[in-house]
């Protein structure tokens, strides 16, 4: 059983367990554009909600992704060293980002569903 | 810059971008497309393998009256305007007072004209304009044309489609410029472009802009190209982004652009700051313009600070992000001149984090401009 929550930045956390997967939405690929480069964190590292956890470079800028909940990061997908341009082809499954085990699961309740996060970029 | 407080414009072709699905942004006060569905990877790419269509009338163009319109340019850019034959164009500087580059633009001399034909940047264009009318006043008199529109078609099938629509205009070599029927409509078209690749520009009146456009685009090598892969085509290419790596802080010797001072001027002078530019081509500058290749796959972008290997700061970018057809970051910025050797070994100082980078020779992808015999 897995779940899946938003953050306004729009970024997504499929919760398994204790462990959370990282990644950014449909919506904000298109935002960006195509994905150049992906700078992933450490291993072991330790990052609060809301704090960066990875930064995605277009052609055009550079953005930071922030953790939607706390927790130290257990993951990464190396496949985006090679291959940035799969976070266009596949956001919200081969495109995710990091791995985390997460401190607090309280932290979640802050956070959209899937039908509320639909609703919210309508409003876009 | 800040346009915000100036409500935005746009160009005739604007609900044209909006129909072919074009992400509007701000750009130099007018409204633009930044990409169209296709992205900025893909109309990079196609504009280098087959023809790109780009919208660039937001460039300010102008007609330069006088007896001598050519020698009065002279007076604020260092080329050499009195010996620019008819039916071409050539590359200038607008220096300011300080010897340092308030623009760079295109000066044309058609065929049978009296009047020269100039393009400025549009984010400069009103201050270029009454710069121009107040330093030449007497001399000659500028017509800005706001009534015209500009496209660019670049690739290197640009020849082929655009002899299409104007039969025999591929007979057009690099930097020659005739009026001539394209589509039915009368234009100017140069030989000329900002990607690096064979093309020409295009200057109509705004109501004969979207025929233009359209009959280009119903081309099957055709693709109607935004910004951002202007931006990553004319990186690769090196050319200067007016703005960022040129501007009213660098002069033509810092910046390497010494080729567009012209021979007869560096003795003759007769431009703003003539002396001290002449002795910084001759002695040489503190700090030079340079290619830089970071060795990982992280952009650095404009503003990053370049240190060398004992971490001191030599220098900052002025223009960076991805090449696409070098699959690679590129980036050029200004380095202490000690530092300016193509390969010398820096680091670019990113979130953080120094990444190792080198000077590169520019263009970083080889011009491929139709020349003609010398």
């Amino acid at each position: 059983m897995s779940e899946t929550r938003y953050t306004e930045q729009h970024e997504w956390v499929r919760v398994e367990g204790d462990e959370g997967t990282i990644g950014i939405t449909r919506y904000a690929t298109e935002q960006l554009g195509d994905v150049v480069f992906v700078e992933l964190p450490d291993v072991g590292k330790t990052i609060a909600k809301g704090g960066q956890g990875a930064v995605v470079e277009s052609v055009k800028a550079a953005s930071e992704v922030y953790a939607p909940v706390g927790g130290t990061v257990t993951a990464v997908n190396e496949t985006l060293n090679g291959d940035p341009a799969t976070v266009n082809a596949a956001p919200e499954e081969a495109g995710w980002f990091f791995k985390l085990k997460i401190a607090d699961k309280g932290e979640l309740a802050s956070l959209m569903t899937e039908a509320k996060y639909q609703d919210y970029v309508k409003g876009l | 810059m800040n346009h915000t407080d100036q409500p935005l414009k746009r160009t005739p072709l604007y609900a044209l971008h909006v129909e072919l699905g074009g992400k509007i942004v701000p750009f130099a006060g007018y409204e633009m497309p930044v990409q169209y569905p296709a992205g900025i990877v893909k109309e990079h790419l196609h504009t280098r393998e087959k023809a790109g269509l780009f919208d660039v009338s937001h460039m300010g163009q102008a007609f330069l009256h006088g007896a001598d319109p050519a020698r009065a340019m002279e007076r604020v850019a260092p080329s050499d305007f009195a010996g620019l034959k008819e039916g071409m164009q050539r590359y200038g500087l607008l220096l300011n007072d300080a010897g340092c580059i308030k623009d760079d633009f295109m000066l044309t001399r058609l065929k049978g004209e009296a009047a020269l034909y100039l393009v400025v940047n549009a984010a400069t264009k009103e201050g270029d304009f009454a710069y121009i009318a107040d330093r030449l006043k007497g001399l000659a008199t500028l017509e800005p044309r706001p009534d015209r529109a500009q496209l660019a078609l670049q690739g290197p099938l640009a020849g082929r489609v655009l002899d299409r629509l104007s039969p025999g205009i591929d007979a057009l070599t690099f930097m020659h410029v005739a009026r001539a029927k394209v589509a039915g409509v009368d234009t100017i078209v140069g030989r000329t472009g900002y990607t690096g690749e064979d093309g020409f520009e295009i200057s109509m009146a705004n109501e004969d802009a979207e025929k233009v456009a359209r009959a280009l685009l119903d081309q099957p090598e055709v693709a109607p190209i935004g910004l951002g892969a202007r931006d990553s085509l004319r990186l690769e290419a090196g050319l200067c982004l007016y703005g960022h790596d040129i501007d009213e802080t660098t002069d033509p010797a810092e910046a390497d652009l010494v080729w567009a001072i012209g021979k007869r001027r560096k003795t003759e002078k007769g431009f703003p700051a003539a002396d001290k530019i002449m002795d910084r081509v001759l002695n040489g500058t503190a700090r030079k313009r340079v290619g830089i290749r970071p060795e990982g796959r992280a952009p650095a972008r404009d503003g990053t600070e370049i240190a060398d290997k004992t971490g001191r700061i030599v220098g900052r970018i002025t223009s960076g992000g991805f090449g696409p057809s070098l699959n690679a970051p590129v980036a050029m910025g200004y380095v202490e001149t000690t530092y300016a050797g193509d390969g010398t070994k820096i680091d670019l100082l990113v979130r953080g984090k120094a990444l190792p980078a080198r000077v590169a020779p520019m263009p970083f992808v080889p011009h491929r401009y139709k020349r003609g015999a010398a």
